[in-house]
């Protein structure tokens, strides 16, 4: 009887079945994630924000990072122009600047 | 708000999921549990992503997801309660495992294109325990702080993984002279041809490490499509960033990499102490590698209360990158005196490891219990001082757990 079973795992594996043995190991796996819900607050720019901003993350990527000032800003949004190709031209990145400011800034 | 009132709000969050938890996930889903973080815009949301139980939501796209410092209970992490971080957000949510191939090609004699079955049947299987951390796990807690993911320590976890060594694989394929690194990639790509693909490389030696392993099982189960179904790289001792999730890519190459995931991202100061003063150049950079030791209270949370002359037990994790704890010790004076904590099961030196030590507040008032390893190789946690770098990487000063006493 052991042998049999032996024989028959071995020509199971032979036929590339062993999926069929372990199924929790091979077979497809599907999900879908919840619906966003972080979004920009309204204000002067938000629009513009989201229009660029939300190509790539969500707003909460802002909301959660401490206060920055101009500068701080500025630096974020020129690397995702530059390292990331965010879209946004010299006007849209300052309007973009000046809402993270009202946003999430500080002096 | 001070860090006083985001404690309360913590316990408060915490008391409720816990009595959620007990009325079952339907009630919890019903009411949305939020919990402050200790920092600045620290307020965050719970939620049940598929696969996973509520974890702290820090965003949503790219998902990213924290586990609460309460589920570290045990040397294990559960799946469901395992941390989540993804770097761009084109990540495949429905991956047909059987169908999955990871191409192993470059610099080799014989290129291979290998699905999960090939891994199962055709290479020797091996199991280690390993902690997954990310490199900037508690990086919200730098001060001054630093821009990015800003978790606090929860950014981490322990699992047991399943699968076969790297060095195995790439035996096979037969790596050529003047292989330099391996370059590892997944099935995440950015939203945009713009945004740079999530890529990482090892250097060969490291490639070769005999721990280094292609795992398809994480506790004994496939891993949670948001851990990296069907397989990722497992480099315990590392930081998690060069544990690439839905692997489908190995390639040798010549060179060494300089994608922006390599440099300039991922890297920390080339000094001891990877670190550096605000707002200072730092001369030489390289590629964060091996994790340094810490070690957590996970028995009670900031601002919890005890009973003063009761005993009560207090347990936690300890874990480094690869020396195996040797030590760890407690105190409940904010690190005037220290005692010696009981270690847990020894589950190999790349794991969580538990740990006990008793406490009892002689009388009424606040009590700042403190934990520290030590591990075989003699390095220990900060103590006086926190690291500083401008990423906000590998924090591992001796954290405060503040109790009261009643």
């Amino acid at each position: 009887m052991k042998r049999i079973l032996k024989n028959l795992s071995l020509a199971l594996a032979a036929l590339g079945l062993s999926a069929c043995v372990t199924p929790s190991v091979a077979e497809k796996s599907a999900i879908t994630l919840p619906p966003e819900t972080a979004h920009f607050k309204s204000g002067p720019g938000a629009q513009v924000a989201t229009t660029y901003c939300t190509i790539c993350h969500t707003a909460d990527y802002v909301y959660m990072q401490p206060p920055l000032n101009r500068a701080g800003w500025e630096a974020t949004v020129t690397k995702m122009r530059k390292v990331f190709g965010a879209p946004a031209g010299d006007a849209d990145a300052k309007v973009i600047v000046d809402y993270l400011l009202t946003q999430n800034g500080k002096q | 708000m001070g860090p006083d009132q985001g404690r309360r709000n913590m316990l408060r969050a915490g008391a409720a999921l816990g009595g959620a938890a007990l009325a079952g996930r339907a009630a919890l889903a019903a009411a949305e549990q939020m919990v402050t973080l200790p920092i600045a815009n620290g307020a965050r949301r719970f939620a049940a992503y598929p696969q996973k139980r509520p974890l702290i939501v820090m965003t949503e796209r790219p998902v990213q997801l924290e586990t609460p410092m309460a589920m570290f209970d045990s040397a294990f992490t559960p799946n469901d309660a395992f941390f989540v971080r993804w770097h761009i957000s084109n990540v495949p949510m429905s991956v047909d495992g059987a169908a999955h191939r990871i191409k192993v090609h470059g610099l080799v004699n014989n290129p291979l294109s290998l699905s999960v079955a090939d891994l199962r049947n055709n290479y020797e299987q091996v199991e280690i325990a390993a902690v997954c951390q990310c490199s900037g796990n508690s990086r919200g807690l730098f001060d001054p702080r630093v821009v990015g993911g800003e978790w606090t320590n929860g950014a981490m976890g322990n699992a047991m993984w399943k699968g076969v060594r790297l060095r195995d694989i790439l035996n096979k394929a037969g790596v050529q002279k003047g292989a330099l690194q391996v370059r590892l990639n997944g099935l995440d790509k950015g939203p945009m041809t713009t945004v740079p693909d999530f890529i990482k490389a090892l250097d060969m030696d490291e490639a070769l490490r005999e721990e280094v392993i292609v795992a398809y099982s994480m506790n004994g189960q496939p891993l949670p499509v948001l851990n990296g179904f069907p397989v990722r790289l497992v480099v315990p001792g590392w930081y998690a960033t060069y544990w690439v999730k839905m692997l489908e890519d190995v390639e040798v190459i010549g060179a060494v990499d300089n994608n922006f995931w390599m440099n300039p991202a991922y890297r920390i100061p080339a000094n001891d102490c990877a670190c550096a003063e605000p707002g200072k150049p730092i001369p030489k950079t390289v590629p964060i590698n091996r994790m340094n030791v810490r070690s957590f209270i996970t028995s009670l949370q900031d601002g919890a209360q005890v009973r003063a002359g009761q005993q009560v037990a207090i347990k936690g994790i300890a874990f480094d990158g690869g020396y195996g704890i040797r030590r760890v010790l407690f105190s409940a004076d904010g690190g005037k005196s220290w005692g010696e904590a009981r270690l847990g099961k020894d589950h190999g030196n790349y794991s969580f490891r538990e740990w006990e030590a008793g406490f009892r507040a002689p009388r009424a008032g606040s009590y700042a219990l403190q934990v520290m390893a030590v591990n075989g190789n003699g390095e220990s946690q900060q103590v006086t001082t926190s690291r500083w770098n401008p990423a906000g990487y590998m924090r591992n000063v001796v954290e405060t757990v503040r109790v009261q006493a009643v």
